[in-house]
């Protein structure tokens, strides 16, 4: 029980920096992204490229710190996958939905991300193969807190919740504190009269979009790490991403948080009740009860 | 000869069923804008629920209602459309996107619970035990695909004179007013959230009809029929094909089903061997660039909807002089 609230609690972590960028574009550019769970498998396979370059560049980073099974390198690769990542985002935006938006309505764009998510994911299949890869082939050994009851961590396991969570913090900093946050946040509310107001608009949504892609690069990397990397990744991260959106209500960033969090326990406390075949559902049932008694999440606002 | 001739009733009779799935689409996207993201399920739903109503007693799963064919098809469909109801009673007064989410939450809970659940249906190895109508009488040859194939086309022309009508019909107008400007059509005293609702589950159970039929032809049904990929290509099929317009979703369907045939007998046929394992991934990667491609650069499809003005006004001012 303890042990599945503790695992919860780091599927929480990557599964909230998921949602985050989600929901920003679902409360900006009003739509639904199926193809935004694609931006995490896209980040952990560029950061699975970057990684083997680093350490055949430069073998000395390739060593582990302490007890993680992180390098230097990976790190390294991390932070370029965030850029790489963010800017495709950017770029899938000004090639496809741009002119999508600018054609049709809003709910062409829900299908153009279907779409998408079908061309990015099995691209990404036909040029890494369909088999499984690891960041590193070593076996990590999971740290005994505790043998009664039985409560098992990996090292890496905890630098994935304290970076989730800085990184949590610095975006928080950035919303709160800076001229652009406030800028985001009046787009967001009034795109007209944030234009009115100087707000440049195709650069704050390009801002979102290189936010998003960012953090769903770090998110995918983290479950890369946690589980294994699979072209078909996204596939079965797009559901509980979404959950944790509307758990939270669509366009609350703090709500994307809590939700991952809540998502992720919720995935894992059900182990205690359900056989593991049923995990994929949990997510399905926690959006109906959250129609049922909150329409609009945690934190959310009616919105047409 | 009577080889191309069965291959090729055994193509259009799948395609025609698929076309019944991409008319009830039709109804929901086409004439509401209603997107539902789980199509699958709710053919699922109606596969699922024929079969299962409609099937001899088996050991370890749910069956042996044994009821007649017609019963059990409207069986199916009223699984179908119940699913769609509870749904759509949920999400339809909230924002789009909660349908788009809710559906796609159905389509991978329904597939998941199918294969997972072995008391329920068979789990992984899918319903069996269900005998196709009437194949006492007829056998299994050719002569019953093509009987099977008339009643399948049969079965079209009434959906499409039904929605034909339907479309054409005040509630037709109804549903493009929803559509079209929701507080208009509120501020005339219509309830949107009611008659989207209504045009879901219907929708929903012209779907369940298609997925019956379809556990009908094959007499079997399992969780790989209710992959998302089916929602993929009825999607494509009915933006393809022209959303809003009937005859488009037909036609749609069949030109997507060929391009989808072609292509995969193409991949395994000229594709070199070790290539075979990503022929898949290829097809996806075709549909998707159809689905994203029409959108771009012809979002009303080939065979446009086509807009009637139900009631003129006035003529202008300067006309009237002449």
């Amino acid at each position: 029980m303890i042990q599945n609230l503790i695992d919860g609690i780091l599927t929480g972590s990557y599964l909230s920096l998921g949602a985050i960028g989600l929901t920003l574009v679902m409360h900006i550019l009003r739509f639904a992204n199926f193809s935004h769970a694609e931006l995490l498998s896209l980040g952990a396979y560029c950061a699975l490229v970057f990684d083997a370059l680093v350490t055949a560049l430069v073998p000395g980073l390739a060593a582990k710190l302490g007890p993680l099974s992180l390098t230097w390198a990976l790190i390294l690769a991390t932070l370029i996958s965030m850029v790489l990542t963010g800017l495709s985002a950017a770029l899938i935006d000004r090639l496809v939905f741009k002119r999508v938006r600018e054609k049709g309505q809003e709910l062409s764009m829900v299908f153009a991300s279907f779409g998408m998510a079908l061309v990015i994911r099995n691209v990404i299949g036909l040029i890494f193969g369909l088999s499984p890869e690891l960041y590193s082939k070593d076996i990590a050994f999971a740290t005994i807190l505790s043998r009664d009851p039985l409560i098992l961590v990996k090292p890496d396991q905890v630098f994935v919740l304290v970076a989730a969570l800085l990184l949590m913090l610095i975006l928080h900093l950035i919303l709160s504190r800076t001229t652009f946050g406030y800028a985001l946040r009046a787009v967001a509310e009034n795109p007209s009269l944030a234009q009115v107001n100087g707000v440049n608009l195709a650069r704050t949504i390009m801002a979102v979009w290189l936010i998003g892609g960012g953090l769903a690069a770090v998110a995918g990397v983290f479950y890369g790490l946690s589980h294994q990397i699979i072209p078909v990744m996204g596939r079965d991260l797009v559901l509980p991403i979404f959950a944790a959106t509307i758990v939270g209500g669509i366009g609350s960033v703090y709500g994307a948080v809590l939700g991952g969090f809540i998502v992720g326990i919720a995935g894992n406390l059900a182990l205690v009740i359900l056989p593991s075949g049923y995990t994929p559902s949990v997510p399905f049932l926690l959006i109906l009860v959250v129609l049922l008694i909150r329409p609009h999440g945690l934190f959310g606002e009616a919105r047409a | 000869m009577i080889g191309v001739i069965s291959y090729l009733v055994f193509f259009a009779t799948t395609a025609a069923i698929l076309s019944i799935a991409v008319l009830g689409l039709n109804l929901q996207w086409g004439n509401t804008g209603l997107f539902n993201g789980g199509v699958v399920a709710f053919f699922g739903a109606g596969a699922y629920g024929t079969l299962i109503l409609g099937g001899t007693p088996q050991d370890g799963h749910l069956g042996g209602f044994g009821l007649i064919y017609p019963a059990a098809l409207l069986g199916g469909m009223a699984l179908a459309g119940l699913m769609a109801w509870v749904v759509g009673l949920l999400t339809l007064r909230l924002r789009h996107d909660y349908l788009a989410i809710a559906t796609f939450g159905v389509a991978v809970a329904f597939e998941n619970l199918m294969r997972n659940a072995e008391w329920l249906a068979g789990g992984a190895k899918g319903v069996r035990g269900f005998e196709r109508p009437l194949r006492a009488a007829l056998g299994d040859g050719f002569l019953y695909n093509l009987l099977f194939f008339i009643v399948v086309l049969l079965l079209l022309i009434a959906v499409y004179l039904f929605l034909e009508r339907l479309v054409a019909s005040p509630f037709g107008r109804l549903l493009r007013a929803i559509r079209e400007d929701e507080e208009a059509a509120q501020s005339l005293g219509k309830s949107p959230a009611r008659i989207r609702l209504t045009a879901f589950v219907t929708g929903s159970v012209i779907l369940g009809l298609a997925g019956g039929l379809y556990g009908t032809f094959y007499a079997f049904v399992s969780p790989q029929d209710v992959l998302p990929t089916l929602t993929f290509q009825i999607w494509a099929m009915l933006i393809v094909g022209g959303a809003g317009n009937n005859r488009g979703a037909i036609f749609g369907a069949f030109l997507i089903w060929g391009a989808w045939t072609a292509s995969g007998w193409a991949l395994s046929r000229f594709a070199p061997i070790e290539a075979q394992l990503y022929t898949g991934s290829m097809q996806f990667v075709l549909i998707g660039v159809v689905i994203v491609g029409m959108l771009m650069w012809r979002p009303q499809g080939l065979l446009p909807e086509r807009l009637v003005v139900s009631q003129r006004g006035a003529t202008p001012l300067a006309k009237q002089g002449e």
